[in-house]
């Protein structure tokens, strides 16, 4: 299964300052112990709010507003998409990451189990029957 | 708070691999290995409830795991060296911070892991026997978990698990990264069972059971391993790239009736772009490497010209002739051959496809395969030789176990006109 990892904004991410060499040299390695597990497929860093714009809706014609937002909290300064098997395994993974505070959401992406509704009763029959198959051969 | 039985599953998936790997390196005998290492998982699972996760669980696991080596070695079920090898290591471990510990372990591990591999895929094995181990040792996988994979009973997998651990020990086989030319093979071997995996997985992502069609990303996540390891090969790239634009079109692949979408007809806002994008990266990769390319970056590229085309339409049919082209000398195959004909009538009108389609008419290894008549029957009809398509089409349909692409093909054929006055008639 697949999540994306939320990484809060803060003070210094909103004020445009750039990462330390050592934190970047921190986040590199972490991010390349991802890598080399398999498990990342996507990871990206956000410019701060203030080079964003957002779009409201509902109020007639859409109304565009220009960044930055103040509740700082509540932005986002980057993403991650990770590919594991559970969402323990997301949490384990994210407290290796090597963050000294602030908050990061850990949000499962709707995907693959989805098409279960495009299963005909014809597919899930056959392997229900394949299965039953197998039990029935070795007595299970 | 997770669950802290959830939470110990994470940590071994995450650790077990890497435990196994240097366990095996003490004790050189990979069956041992996996013992201690489940032997450090059951102490946790003991432990943990009460204490809580450590901080560091891997090496928590690891000094666990050497201990009980330790223990297994005075026992005398070792041999001396290795009971020299631990007694140096623990005295060692005794000087040093643990923080300089798991430091230096993280250099070795690499290097741990990579033999790891080839010995799960070692060619003393049955290929079953690969696939499983790989499963196992690499991936994580439980037992039960492989077995329902694939639809095999848990004892029968079990046996299978314990006999090829002990081939290995028998055979005496080395816990070392092959070199020279013998990379070349073994590395194609590590290769075959994780594409067998994932077809495996791909063939079965019609099923409604889960875990058979999360083979899939077991092995592409198997794969990215791999490349991690070896990141100069690019085959391991190539072969990432393959897996992950065939996995990329799952969703797109069967229509709400579950009748097969061919891929020109998908609708490509369903491809899973994320993995795409993965997938193109991995093959700039492999590309950057030079050389040339291998049977899968080859078709890595092919699968990419897909992948990169917005529409059916804007497909760069020329590229894909050109790379099945080279595909044909690298690896030739009827299979390859008769994909190659698709791509050059794409590219070059049908008069060119079905020079190539009939050369391949006398070919025993395509005799009863549906696609060779489906696909002339195609070209036929394209050149306006009516009569000829239809022919074609009923003999596909007569060969095709599918009976959604019968039906498909049986209306081919009733397209391509009226069938002859004593010929069967198509339903």
């Amino acid at each position: 299964m697949r999540f994306m990892i939320l990484v809060k904004a803060n003070a210094e991410s909103e004020a445009g300052k750039l990462p330390t060499a050592q934190d970047l040299a921190e986040m590199t390695k972490f991010n390349e112990e991802l890598a080399k597990a398999g498990v990342m497929l996507a990871g990206e860093g956000l410019h701060s709010s203030a080079r964003g714009v957002r779009v409201r809706f509902g109020e007639g014609k859409p109304k565009v507003i220009d960044g930055p937002f103040t509740e700082t909290k509540e932005l986002i300064a980057g993403f991650w998409i990770w590919n594991v098997k559970s969402k323990e395994e997301a949490i384990e993974w994210l407290k290796r990451a090597p963050f000294k505070e602030g908050e990061v959401e850990i949000r499962q992406v709707f995907e693959a189990d989805d098409f279960g509704s495009n299963l005909t009763p014809e597919t899930k029959a056959r392997e229900e029957r394949i299965r039953a198959e197998v039990s029935k051969r070795h007595g299970r | 708070m997770a669950d802290i039985n959830r939470t110990i599953d994470a940590v071994w998936r995450i650790e077990s691999a890497k435990l196994i790997a240097s366990l095996t390196r003490l004790t050189r005998d990979v069956g041992l290995a996996e013992d201690l290492a489940q032997d450090a998982l059951v102490a946790a699972m003991e432990r943990w409830p009460e204490t809580g996760i450590p901080d560091n669980p891997g090496a928590w696991l690891m000094a666990t795991a050497k201990h009980r080596a330790i223990d297994h070695a005075r026992r005398g079920k070792m041999l001396d060296r290795t009971h020299q090898q631990l007694g140096a290591e623990r005295d060692d471990e005794q000087d040093t911070p643990e923080s300089a510990l798991v430091e230096s372990m993280d250099d070795e591990i690499g290097d741990e892991l990579l033999r790891l591999v080839f010995i799960a895929c070692h060619p003393v094995l049955p290929m079953e026997a690969r696939v499983a181990l790989t499963l196992r040792l690499l991936g994580g996988l439980a037992t039960e978990e492989i077995a329902r994979a694939f639809l095999v009973p848990v004892a029968t997998m079990a046996q299978r698990i314990v006999r090829a651990k002990r081939t290995l020990s028998e055979a005496r086989v080395p816990f070392d990264v092959p070199r020279g030319p013998d990379l070349k093979a073994r590395l194609a071997s590590v290769l075959q069972v994780i594409y067998l995996i994932f077809n495996e997985g791909y063939t079965a992502t019609a099923g409604d059971d889960w875990i058979r069609p999360s083979l899939c990303e077991e092995a592409m996540r198997l794969g990215r391993i791999v490349g991690g390891l070896m990141p100069e090969e690019s085959e391991v790239f190539g072969l990432v790239a393959l897996m992950e634009i065939q996995a990329s079109r799952l969703r797109a692949r069967v229509g709400p009736a579950g009748e097969p979408i061919l891929l020109l007809d998908q609708n490509r806002a369903l491809w899973d772009h994320v993995l795409i994008r993965h997938a193109l990266g991995c093959l700039e990769h492999a590309e950057g490497l030079g050389g040339t390319l291998g049977p899968y970056a080859l078709q890595a590229e092919i699968a990419a010209c897909h992948a990169r085309a917005r529409t059916g339409a804007e497909t760069d049919w020329p590229r894909i002739a050109a790379l099945y082209d080279a595909l044909a000398q690298l690896a030739p195959s009827p299979v390859v051959e008769l994909n190659r004909a698709v791509a050059v009538s794409m590219a070059f009108g049908p008069a060119a496809g079905l020079e190539i389609v009939n050369e391949l008419r006398d070919e025993k290894a395509l005799a009863s395969y549906h696609l060779l008549p489906a696909v002339r029957g195609d070209l036929l009809a394209k050149l306006g030789r009516h009569a000829e398509a239809r022919e074609e089409f009923e003999r596909a349909a007569k060969l095709t176990q599918n009976a959604r692409e019968r039906e498909l093909l049986l209306a081919c054929a009733q397209a391509s006109g009226a069938p002859p006055d004593d010929g069967p008639t198509a339903a």
